[in-house]
């Protein structure tokens, strides 16, 4: 299970480089003439194609290779990024894709892209096929100049399978040279690391101008290394053995090790499952310290104490740092929608700027995973629906580039995600109009604002005239609803008419570990979410005698429907006295639960219900309690939604 | 039924009746623990254990073969089983009055259930062994389960709007 094929991990890290060569193409849309952005995108092209090749991947490595030597013109200054250079590189970059998910089958259309390529490469240039690097020396023999360089090899370059002998052979190939080792660095025997090269090369090289052709073949060393490159004068005579070269006139070509790009490695790829496994063992480690802490609590012995207090403190820090490994950055998921917007962009011929902000926000990853198709229904729809065509929105006075935002944010406890648009914004009236043709209210029906919004999260509502290849059919924005309601998230719309819409979901930080609430009803004991409760009531006396009329609080001037627990569970035996009531509250709603006591506050390990249970609604999971028995954990959006329709079933009833 | 090796089984006691559950399967045996009730879950699988950490559902083959529940006693303990659900792995908890040995059926041994003059569900039954001179129900926990699962959710859903 260690071992992994080694094919796999190969695609695996073509799959990063593909998405960062992705990420690298789209900022340079934005950015065309940034080199650095260019050279790392050469980078990752020229690291798929070799490890493509080290892996059998064959045609990926001749793709790329064609590919690359396109590219690199653009690297040479010869040929302008332009937008159309940078949409046939996606569509190349999908090729790649596609070649390395299904390497059996033959793919065809690598070559038409290939030719778009070169046709797009020399659009701007008078010479006909790019060559692959200024090999062989064709410079007349006059304008040749002698060059110093010297250069000493990264401490890890020998680790990395650097092989210097093939580096020499290389820059043998720029022109006629000479080469000679400095030893000078190399430490006494004693302390020498074989695996550090400590000699240092001088080389001569008679070219034209190696500078571009040294570069490549330093392409992924250069960042650590030390290099120098030196004109010597033309007639000087080749000297002996220098440690430090002194030529006339010294002309660094190569500026400074690029300031550190990225961090030497320091993270690892550790399979996802056993990410979870650990988050279990975690889980369970503190179920069993909650147990001894109530052990301890009982006796009296001091040093048992002490130690359920010291095991208490480690494995709340285990747990929080537990937890923090599974935080992913949000903008891991953010860069894959500026491919989404790009492409809409082009199909619905509206000029859009992306704007992502908050992408070091930090979610757990399973909750990242689960948003990744609600967000794509909410910028389909902000890009869609949202944002007017370039005319309209030229008549309404706004620029013909219409903005899409995505944004995250932390807030307390939860992080904000949100996405928003400039565009017409919600149309109230016509939404109205919309759910009264689908029944969904009647004519009569006052809602808030809000409310009105949220009749969009119902199933089959669009309202949208014409149906786009893109949305308008009225499926997404439920399945939006219920994935966020899934995360326990909730989610909010607000619209200025004119300047643009916001759909805002609110998420917690994790699924696994949550703050909960232990009440008791009857026999059974349940923990309610801690971040739903409003406040604990005391059940009026009198409460009991309207039991079968109407079933309200009056919570500082608001009414609040609540249900008794004891008769949602069945729970057998009569009501106990001084009953309490949880407010919880959902989204826009609240209701308030009635409990026999309320026992007090917990750490709650999530359990998943077997799909045995999975049917009942009233439940979101379970958890191990301290004694070592179960406990479910109630579903308050789902409490609250029945709650809402026991109110509206009173009104109903009342009304008839 | 036609393997020709013998199947190596756990014999439990539900009511008067000898059982056998495919040993392999057979995850732990414990003594009676805690069990949290689950409102509107079917009789079946009415409730939830804590094995080592693990949040279990403990099924009653006794309701699916129409037996009378009585108290647990001393006896009383809980078999947990891994099996296949609609092909997904779980875990489970069954629920014995008494559990016996582990036995090796001749699979020679092992009829298929009869169609007719059996007091429960014939597709409950995966075959009936013999040992001593007595007969051993062998019952077919995967299609019991997988009825339960295909059940549970709309009955509950339905008791549930009755009960709000």
């Amino acid at each position: 299970m260690n071992i992994a094929d080694p094919t796999e991990t190969f695609r695996q890290e073509a799959r990063e480089l593909l998405d960062q060569l992705e990420a690298g193409l789209l900022d340079l849309e934005q950015d065309p003439s940034n080199s650095s952005l260019i050279n790392s995108t050469f980078r990752a092209l020229h690291t798929i194609k070799g490890s493509g090749a080290m892996f059998g991947f064959t045609a990926v490595a001749e793709f790329v290779h064609e590919f690359e030597t396109a590219f690199d013109r653009v690297r040479k200054g010869q040929s302008q990024a332009n937008t159309a250079l940078i949409g046939i590189a996606l569509d190349a970059k999908d090729h790649i894709h596609r070649l390395i998910e299904t390497p059996e089958a033959h793919i065809a259309g690598g070559a038409e892209i290939l030719a778009a390529l070169r046709i797009v490469v020399d659009g701007g240039t008078p010479a006909p096929a790019a060559k692959p690097a200024p090999a062989k020396s064709e410079q007349p023999a006059s304008a040749a100049k002698t060059w110093r360089l010297v250069f000493f090899l990264p401490a890890d370059a020998l680790i990395y399978g650097t092989n210097p002998l093939l580096l020499l052979e290389e820059l043998a190939q720029i022109g006629p040279c000479t080469i000679t080792a400095l030893t000078d660095r190399v430490p006494v025997l004693e302390s020498l690391d074989p695996e550090v090269p400590h000699i240092g090369w001088q080389v001569d090289i008679v070219a034209d101008d190696p500078a571009a052709a040294i570069d490549d073949v330093f392409l992924f060393l250069r960042d650590n290394m030390e290099l120098k490159l030196t004109e010597l004068a033309t007639d000087e005579p080749i000297v002996e053995v220098a440690p430090e070269p002194v030529a006339p006139q010294p002309r660094p070509l190569i500026e400074k090790p690029e300031a550190i790009e990225r961090p030497a490695a320091t993270s690892l790829r550790v399979p996802a499952e056993r990410l979870d496994e650990l988050m279990d063992r975690v889980g369970e480690l503190v179920i069993a310290q909650a147990r001894l802490s109530q052990i301890a609590a009982l006796s009296s012995d001091t040093a048992l104490k002490t130690i359920a207090e010291e095991l208490e403190r480690l494995s709340s820090g285990l747990r929080d740092t537990t937890m923090g490994i599974r935080m992913v950055p949000i903008g891991t998921l953010f860069s894959r929608f500026r491919r989404l917007v790009h492409d809409l962009s082009a199909e619905l011929g509206k000029p859009i700027e992306f704007i992502t902000t908050g992408e070091d926000t930090e979610l757990d990853k399973t909750m990242i995973e689960r948003l990744a198709d609600p967000l794509v229904h909410l910028i389909r729809n902000a890009v869609d629906h949202g944002l007017e065509s370039a005319d309209r929105r030229a008549a309404a006075g706004k620029s013909a580039k219409g903005t899409v935002r995505l944004s995250a944010v932390y807030s307390g406890a939860e992080v904000a995600i949100s996405v928003s648009d400039d565009g017409a914004g919600l149309d109230t009236a016509r939404i109205r109009a919309k759910a009264e043709e689908n029944g969904l209210i009647t004519a009569d029906t006052k809602l808030t604002e809000q409310e009105l919004y949220q009749l969009i999260f119902a199933p089959g509502f669009s309202t949208a005239k014409e149906v786009t290849s893109l949305s308008g059919r009225g499926v997404g924005m439920d399945v939006v609803k219920r994935t966020i309601d899934g995360l326990r998230g909730t989610i909010e719309l607000s619209t200025v008419p004119g300047q643009g819409t916001t759909a805002t979901l609110r998420l917690p930080l994790t699924l696994a570990i949550i703050d909960g609430m232990l009440v008791r009803v009857g026999k059974g004991r349940y923990t309610i979410p801690l971040a739903a409760v409003e406040e604990c009531v005391e059940l009026p006396e009198n409460a009991a005698a309207h039991a079968r009329g109407r079933n309200f609080l009056d919570i500082r001037g608001s009414l609040v429907p609540y249900l008794r627990l004891r008769e949602v569970f069945a729970t057998p035996g009569p009501a106990e006295l001084h009953q309490k009531v949880v407010i919880v509250s959902s989204g826009e709603g609240r209701v308030g639960l009635v409990v026999d006591q309320i026992i007090g506050n917990n750490q709650t390990v999530i359990k998943q219900l077997s799909r045995l249970h999975s049917g009942i609604k009233s439940f979101s999971g379970a958890t191990i309690l301290g004694d070592g028995t179960v406990a479910l954990i109630l579903d308050t959006a789902h409490l609250v939604a029945s709650g809402q329709s026991y109110v509206d079933r009173t009104i109903e009833g009342k009304a008839a | 039924m036609t393997a020709a090796a013998p199947m190596t089984a756990l014999t439990i006691r539900l009511e008067d009746e000898l059982f056998a559950v495919e040993a392999s399967k057979v995850r732990e045996i414990l003594d009676l623990v805690p069990v949290t009730e689950v409102p509107h879950a079917s009789p079946f699988v009415s409730g939830l254990i804590n094995v080592r950490g693990r949040v279990v559902p403990l099924a009653d083959l006794r309701v699916m073969f129409g037996m009378a529940q009585p108290e647990p006693d001393e006896d009383t303990r809980i078999v947990v089983m891994e099996f296949d659900l609609d092909g997904e792995p779980m875990i489970a908890g069954i629920l014995a009055d008494k559990v016996h040995d582990v036995t090796d059926i001749e699979s020679a041994s092992i009829e298929e259930a009869p169609k007719v003059g059996m007091r429960w569900r014939p597709e409950f039954v995966r075959g009936i062994g013999k040992r001593n001179g007595g007969f051993i129900i062998i019952p077919d926990l995967g299609r019991i389960f997988e009825t339960q699962g295909g059940r549970s959710a709309p009955a509950a859903a339905s008791e549930e709007r009755s009960a709000s």
